[in-house]
């Protein structure tokens, strides 16, 4: 709750009455309190895998569908931002936990996502037998793990670069490690934490609608939502319905942002660090109404009171008492130690992955794997670099002109956040209708929905080029080519980078939903590592689902350590001006 | 409030600290500190930048351990920060994201006030620093004085013992330095701060001279206290006043003195290879050299009507004088600078004249610099990696003053193209035409 200190401090109560905003305020609270409340009784409701709840196609159904697929988006991301918190804290403060769970981080966010959907459904449909809860979890893990891992590097990031003033400052005043949590650690990350938050909000909605409706091996499994709504348009062949299902993803995005994030990032200006004011303060109509809303603030003001008070309290640990003897191990040897346990720990995993593997894998899998591994790296090279040489020079003109990046940077935003595999029923139709080699066609659906990161972030960087680059360029009369290669490209390019990682992993990603493609009963196989692995989940052949993961992580990683990490470096160190 | 000036609030005996260098060695910071901080006085620490006065100051908050030594707060051992002692920041250190009165308020977190109580007492630390009206104010609103009185009130709002400022008003222009440091005055001297003691870390002698009552200067490399001077001058003090005058000149003479002897000693150690050098660009040279050289100077000026005239504090213009000095373009005694023949040639040559004869003085009296230039002349291909020198040079400095020396060096080296400096491969290279 935003406080306003000369409300507090005994300023006279005539503004607190009811307004036309309180009325709106509330209505809209309580619209949106009793939506989600109807969506998540229905999400305990008994859950028979033989008979599941019918879908329907009638667009009438829609907006249910649309609601509880939205409360899985919600509840993952609350689940998301408490793995965060809980994650990235130890992980920034102790550096032995920091050896182990920044590394993991990094694979986890490498591994491809839908590939272990098929184990995480099994796990949870088992853990709450008979009730919807079951495939409810797995789907919302499933989003889940699409949002987390960015989120906790981002905080992960901001903890260890909390500036060393602030960081004195709260020591000085003896802080609890909760007081300092509340007070410095959370507001200093909340920007780049409310922007990952955004980010992994649009990658979510892509595997809600993968993770609604799947079936791994004899599982069957089928949720009321837009994913499943789909699905069975695509069972049935029904382009209009795929329309309908479009349009209600459209509005259901819109509504989400006006609702959720505007309200978010114009509340989280005040947490930017740079003590300058801001040129631009971003607005929203949301967050104005609640602010005017003054009698309803006053009567949730104790409300938001009590959570302040508890965000202040100092709940410190007790110190350990005196008399208790130290365990003292010098700093080497617990080092040693350490590593020691985690070798250990390495070694026995490892040895029981290959108890695992070894009676049905032989290394001819391992070569089909790799070398369909091969064909998909081969297709993301070349759609980045055709997406690059398309929307490099279009976000470079966009973004020169800023009465236009202000109209189109919101669409290519929307269209990140968009889940493209909506729009894949349509891309086959055409293949089967002209025929075409789904080999080369179904390409381009790989990269149908992650392209939009490049174009964004090459428009923010162009807007944010300095104006006084472009006049000296301009006055030195450099033009064509040489402004091109001299001026612009080095002047975008931690932005195109930055944009062209979030496009690369996420075309990985989509390559194992987009590789292999039904159209009722027409199968079209594009053949790579992202069809192997969606054919060996259908199959329920898990030891290859793991395989193909594992080896999709690999060319992840690898193409992150080799390729990306050093252009981001190079991106960094040689753009710096000071 | 009382102060009981035979009390001591804090003391430090043989504090020493040292930080790991690279090579996993220790290298001393701050050495053999003894001192005593009785009620009522307001202490001053001045020193260079790399004198560890702002290290000492973070130990006796408790923020930063000894290596070794003892520190105590009111007759105990202070081990971490401690209810009573409370820091100014250079920087401010405010939270962005909290509005005047939460800053202020955030100070008293750690007490588990009242709600009502803690909102009193930061409300009338608001009204004493003088921030009435600005409660609601988030920081980035203010301009740089307002938020240094929001970090005062902060302080303040705990009720300390020990008041610890860390070089308070360099960050503030001129005039809003001095309206801060009057206001702090009045109020500590009209005893309205529950405040025994200040600890002042300062670099700005005039700025020591017109607050404390005593003033420790600190040597560098390690830190020690290298001499102890009283302010006997009542306040309000003037900075007018002969008196003041004179202990103002009394420090340039003790900070020049001890320039001269370190710059002599550096010379006899390794050859004078690892002479710390002052990252003063050429134009900063040149400049100093020219005014020096004009009226009403004619070549020689009291370094404390200089630094009022070119309005350079110390950490400033002791960098200058220091290189200038290794340079033998000008030679600092007793609180004075005077140039050389060769720099009064200096001040009259054209650029070409004036780089032929700064690469001579380079190469002559500055060892590292013709090292690196023999090593360049000798090696097939003319060129040399960073990294060796920077080995070399952190045997004997610190990394921030192996730093700060090497980047003076590529500096002065490229301004008398002697050598250039290649960042993005960290090479040295002779300068034969290949340059970027």
């Amino acid at each position: 709750m935003e406080q306003h200190a000369e409300v507090l401090i005994g300023r006279p109560w005539h503004q607190r009455v009811p307004t036309w905003r309180d009325a709106v305020a509330t209505l809209l609270m309580v619209a949106v309190v009793i939506l989600l409340g109807s969506g998540a009784r229905q999400m305990i409701a008994p859950f028979v895998t033989a008979q599941q709840p019918a879908i329907s196609l009638s667009p009438a159904a829609l907006p249910v569908y649309a609601i509880r697929t939205t409360l899985r988006m919600l509840a993952a991301l609350a689940a998301s931002l408490i793995f965060t918190f809980i994650y990235a804290t130890p992980a920034a403060k102790s550096r032995r936990a920091e050896t182990v769970l920044i590394p993991l981080l990094d694979v986890l966010q490498s591994v491809p996502v839908l590939g272990y959907l098929s184990f995480t459904v099994v796990f949870f449909v088992s853990l709450f037998p008979g009730t919807a809860l079951g495939p409810e979890l797995a789907a919302i893990f499933a989003i889940f793990t699409a949002q987390a891992w960015n989120m906790a590097f981002s905080f992960y990031q901001s903890l260890i670069t909390i500036p060393a003033d602030l960081d004195e400052a709260s020591r000085g005043f003896r802080f609890s490690g909760w007081q300092r949590f509340w007070r410095l650690e959370v507001p200093f990350a909340m920007p780049g934490l409310i922007w990952n938050m955004m980010m992994s909000m649009s990658g979510g909605w892509f595997f809600v609608v993968a993770s609604e409706a799947i079936s791994v091996g004899s599982i069957q499994m089928t949720l009321p939502g837009i994913g499943s709504y789909v699905a069975l348009a695509i069972q049935q062949r029904d382009l209009a319905a795929v329309g309908w299902a479009i349009v209600a993803m459209t509005i259901t995005i819109l509504i989400y942002d006006q609702l959720l994030f505007r309200p978010l990032v114009a509340w989280a200006d005040k947490f930017r660090f740079e003590q300058t004011a801001a040129i631009v303060v971003p607005r929203s109509w949301v967050l104005d109404l609640f602010r005017g809303a003054r009698f309803l603030r006053f009567l949730v003001e104790p409300a938001g009171l009590a959570v302040q008070a508890g965000l202040r309290a100092r709940l410190a640990l007790p110190r350990k008492p005196r008399w208790l003897p130290v365990f003292a191990l010098s700093r080497r040897a617990a080092d040693f130690a350490w590593f020691a346990f985690l070798l250990a720990c390495l070694a026995y995993v490892g040895w029981k992955l290959v108890q695992f593997a070894e009676p049905v894998l032989s290394w001819a899998d391992v070569t089909i794997a790799v070398s369909n591994g091969v064909l998909t790296l081969l297709r993301v090279v070349v759609l980045i670099t055709l997406a690059t040489v398309v929307w490099v020079p279009i976000g470079v003109g966009v973004g020169l002109r800023p009465k236009l990046a202000e109209k189109v940077q919101p669409i290519a935003q929307f269209l990140a956040a968009f889940p493209a595999n909506l729009l894949f029923p349509v891309a086959v139709f055409l293949i089967v209708k002209y025929a075409l080699d789904p080999r080369i066609w179904l390409s381009p659906l790989m990269i149908l929905g992650t392209q939009w990161y490049i174009l964004f972030n090459v428009i923010a960087g162009a807007s944010a080029f300095p104006t006084d680059f472009r006049e000296a360029a301009s006055s030195f009369r450099i033009r064509g080519w040489r402004w091109w290669r001299q001026v612009m490209l080095p002047g975008i390019f931690p932005y195109y980078v930055t944009g062209a990682i979030t496009a690369s992993g996420g075309a990985w990603n989509a390559s194992i939903v987009s590789e292999a493609v039904n159209w009722g009963p027409t199968k079209l196989n594009g053949s790579g590592l992202g069809a192997y692995i969606a054919q060996m989940t259908e199959a329920g052949d898990y030891p290859r689902i793991a395989l193909g993961v594992a080896v999709m992580s690999v060319f992840v990683i690898t193409m992150n350590r080799l390729l990306w990490r050093p252009l981001y470096a190079f991106a960094q160190r040689r753009t710096r001006l000071d | 409030m009382d102060r009981e000036p035979n009390n001591p609030v804090i003391e430090m005996r043989k504090v020493c600290k040292a930080f790991a260098k690279p090579s996993g060695e220790p290298l001393a910071v701050l050495a053999d500190i003894d001192l005593s901080l009785p009620e009522g006085e307001i202490l001053g620490l001045l020193g260079r930048s790399g004198s560890g006065k702002s290290t000492l100051l973070r130990i006796a908050g408790g923020l930063v351990r000894p290596t070794s030594g003892e520190v105590l707060y009111r007759g105990q051992p202070l081990s971490e920060p401690a209810e009573g002692i409370a820091v100014v920041f250079q920087s401010f250190a405010l939270f962005p994201w909290l509005t005047v009165l939460e800053n202020v308020e955030a100070g008293l977190d750690a007490l588990g006030l009242a709600h009502d109580e803690a909102r009193r007492r930061a409300m009338s630390a608001i009204d004493l620093i003088g921030l009435d009206g600005f409660q609601s104010a988030y920081p980035r609103e203010l301009s740089g004085g307002m938020r240094q009185r929001v970090g005062f009130a902060r302080a303040i709002v705990i009720e300390p013992v020990l008041l610890l400022m860390d070089e308070p008003f360099s960050a503030l222009d001129v005039l809003t330095a001095e309206t801060l440091r009057t206001d702090f005055l009045d109020l500590w001297i009209e005893r309205q701060l529950p405040t025994k003691s200040v600890l002042l870390v300062t670099h700005n002698i005039e700025e020591a001279v017109m607050m404390c009552d005593r003033i420790l200067v600190l040597s560098t490399n390690p830190g020690r206290i290298a001499a102890e001077i009283p302010v006997p001058l009542a306040h309000p003090r003037n900075r007018l006043d002969g008196e003041f005058h004179s202990i103002v000149d009394e420090f340039y003479s003790i900070l020049t003195s001890r320039t001269t002897e370190s710059i002599g000693a550096q010379r006899k150690i390794h050859g004078g290879l690892a002479q710390p050098l002052p990252p003063v660009t050429t134009n900063r040279l040149a400049g100093f050299i020219e005014a020096l050289a004009s009226p009403p100077y004619q070549g020689r000026a009291e370094l404390a009507t200089i630094a009022g005239t070119l309005a350079l504090d110390i950490g400033e213009l002791f960098p200058i004088a220091e290189a200038l000095h290794i340079l033998e373009f000008a030679e600092l005694q007793e609180g004075a600078i005077k140039l050389t023949a060769a720099g009064r040639v200096f001040a009259q040559s054209g650029t070409e004249e004036r780089k032929r004869l700064f690469s001579e003085h380079l190469l002559q009296f500055v060892p590292l610099a013709a090292h690196i230039h023999h090593v360049l002349t000798e090696r097939e291909g003319h060129l040399a990696p960073i990294v060796r020198f920077e080995s070399e040079l952190e045997d004997h400095l610190n990394p921030s003053d192996t730093e700060k020396t090497l980047r003076a060096v590529i500096g002065w080296g490229r301004y008398a193209e002697l050598f250039t400096y290649d960042g993005e491969t960290r090479t040295f290279s002779a300068r034969n035409g290949s340059a970027t």
